[in-house]
């Protein structure tokens, strides 16, 4: 472990802006540098950066985050329906609104720890499915979906006389959401985000965070009260999902319950691991593979691959087109599965741990002599 | 025996048929180190246990400082000045020797949650200069970056005893301080240990060690099968015959 200093950080942080910003660039050859594809990688790592937060620091594995991506997406179309058709307002809305849920359902459930908080958090996030769908139907417009109507309020756009033509779109003071301007609004809310979760991870505060984690028993021997401080964690996390919900919304102004569904839970919990647990930039990398896979792999089909075989033997190149086949297309959840697994067998801390590695072998093989020389120095 | 900071009234406490604790008062004056000896099973851990609202007495009470402890939360008597070092050694980990320090440094102010980032942040370099003089006071200070999983247990031991101290606690519980500890670290801890009843902190200390016991404790407590079989200062411990016969005279 590396200690951080301040300037350590500035830079890991430029590093991080500079690939986020250029992102249009660099996934062009791998084919997924469209912005509605981009705008995904970006909400996505924005949740499970804050899916990381309660998961990687505190140690409290949350199997209903889900549950605050769709109130923020609920929060932030009632936003444009009711107020204004302004990113600003609904993005603020579905922040706290999902901070306001996050706080009443962290309450109960945080009155355990490990597996029991688990499935209370897993049964609040399907409570919250199934009522979106029955009770709360006035609200979540049920299997319809929410979305947007010729005749809504939008009391602020109106009493500023903005009137649109047809269902209007949101926008930013007039920038549209859709295409590369929501692109890169969404991945200046996601470096800021990635800034506050490092501002977190270094203070004092996250410092508890982390004993928390490592030995909560002892936490209380050692004078700390530990609900406040999970229940907070809890909290910012539930914004984080709710700012992304929110994000979802404004990209694509129509919220439903399938995005509370347990599987989209379990989605945030996988994006971390995959990443890599408890580091800051691998929950985003965790939520940009898997939504390329989604996304990319699942459009293969066998006539790419047999182009993609097509310098091979033709006997050669079925063989292998007919053993691919079922790992693209429909098939990407066996892919994703066989390398979820390989990476929690054999790269415990994620894909960040292999990159620690891979930067391990390469600093140390020029420094052969050093090694040597070290042998020589007595230990301090 | 009026300046007692520490009266254990009465306390039993029985496991299942198991009859941990029976009719243990004991008193602990300020400013002085009291030495609690037995035999293995004797009851002595379960006593720090109950101090510190680990375990809860089924009847009696432990009054700290002219309040009633038993029943708070063990936060909460912590905050009160309580401050325990375990027996096997209760550390965090994942985290450095210098974040272990500085978690129970910040808790004397933040343990009871106070969420105020920006005077986190001011304090956070006194608090990191506090928890450095605290590990080279136990001889830890140049493995501070160091993960504290990777240490040996007698390190741990030492790690934790600056866990402790970082909390300036008004009453130290030490359960077994040296156990796993070279004759040289022992040494070193029974300075360490010196001094701070030099600056007048009040310690109660579980130990197997006669040579710690004797260099440290004024008073000495001894419990055997749950009771306790004698009280009083070191010689006179000594020189006591139910003693020999139940710990001294069994080993020796």
């Amino acid at each position: 472990m590396h200690a951080s200093t301040p300037s350590r950080d500035l830079v890991y942080l430029a590093v991080f802006t500079l690939v986020v910003l250029t992102m249009p660039i660099w996934l062009e050859p791998i084919g997924a540098a469209y912005p509605n594809l981009m705008q995904r990688f970006a909400i996505y790592g924005i949740f499970a950066i804050g899916f990381n937060i309660l998961f990687g620091m505190t140690g409290y594995l949350s199997f209903g985050h889900a549950a605050f991506l769709g109130v923020g997406s609920y929060a932030a179309v009632w936003s444009f329906k009711l107020l204004s058709m302004n990113v600003i307002p609904a993005v603020l809305f579905a922040v706290l609104v999902a901070g306001a849920f996050a706080a009443i359902i962290g309450y109960v459930s945080l009155k355990r720890s490990g597996i029991y908080f688990s499935i209370l958090t897993l049964a609040f996030a399907q409570m919250s499915y199934n009522l979106a769908y029955s009770v709360f139907t006035p609200i979540t417009n049920g299997e319809t979906g929410l979305q947007l109507a010729l005749q809504d309020p939008r009391v602020i756009d109106r009493a500023l006389g903005i009137e649109a033509r047809g269902i209007p779109s949101p926008g930013l003071f007039g920038v549209e959401m859709s295409g590369y301007s929501g692109f890169y609004l969404c991945a200046v809310l996601l470096i800021l985000c990635f800034f506050l979760a490092m501002r977190i991870d270094r203070s004092p505060f996250g410092m508890v965070l982390k004993a928390i984690k490592s030995n909560q028993t002892r936490m209380g021997y050692t004078g700390f009260n530990t609900r406040p401080y999970t229940l907070t964690a809890f909290i910012i996390s539930g914004m984080y999902a709710g700012l992304a919900g929110g994000l979802l919304a404004a990209t694509d102004p129509l919220a439903g319950a399938e995005r509370m569904q347990w599987t989209a839970s379990g989605e945030v919990v996988l994006m971390t691991i995959l990443g890599g647990a408890g580091t800051l930039v691998g929950p985003v990398i965790g939520a940009g593979v898997i939504k390329y896979f989604e996304n990319i792999f699942s459009a293969f089909h066998e006539a790419k691959l047999h182009a993609a075989f097509a310098f091979l033997p033709d006997g050669l190149e079925n063989v292998l087109v007919t053993i691919t086949a079922p790992f693209v297309g429909e098939g990407w959840h066996l892919t994703l599965g066989v390398v979820f697994m390989l990476i929690v067998i054999f790269l415990p801390g994620g894909l960040m741990e292999g990159a620690q590695r891979i930067y391990g072998m390469f600093r140390r093989r020029p420094s052969a002599g050093q090694r040597a020389a070290d042998k020589f120095q007595p230990a301090e | 025996m009026n300046n007692a900071v520490l009266h254990v009234a009465d306390v039993h406490k029985s496991f299942g048929g198991l009859r941990a604790l029976t009719d243990i008062d004991l008193q602990v004056e300020e400013g002085t180190t009291h030495a609690i000896i037995g035999p293995n099973g004797a009851g002595k851990s379960t006593l720090l246990n109950v101090c510190i609202g680990r375990i809860a007495p089924d009847t009696g009470a432990v009054v700290f400082d002219g309040q009633v402890i038993t029943g708070k939360k063990p936060h909460e008597i912590n905050q009160m000045g309580v401050v325990r070092v375990f027996q096997t050694p209760e550390i965090f980990p994942e985290l450095t020797l210098l974040q272990n320090v500085m978690v129970p440094a910040f808790a004397k102010r933040d343990g009871a949650f106070r969420l105020n980032g920006v005077q986190s942040a001011l304090s956070q370099n006194d608090i990191r200069e506090e928890a450095e003089h605290w590990l080279a006071d136990v001889g830890l200070k140049e493995q501070k970056d160091l993960i504290a999983a990777s240490l040996s247990r007698g390190d741990k031991r030492r790690l934790e005893l600056a866990m402790g101290l970082t909390q300036h606690p008004r009453l130290l519980l030490l359960d077994e301080p040296t156990a796993g500890m070279s004759r040289h670290d022992t040494n070193s801890t029974i300075e360490l240990l010196k001094k701070f009843k030099a600056r007048g902190m009040t310690k109660v200390i579980i130990e197997h060690d006669m040579h710690v016991v004797f260099s440290l404790a004024d008073r000495i407590t001894v419990l055997a099968q749950g009771r306790i079989i004698a009280d009083g200062t070191p010689d006179e411990v000594r020189g006591n015959p139910k003693v020999q016969e139940a710990y001294l005279g069994g080993t020796h």
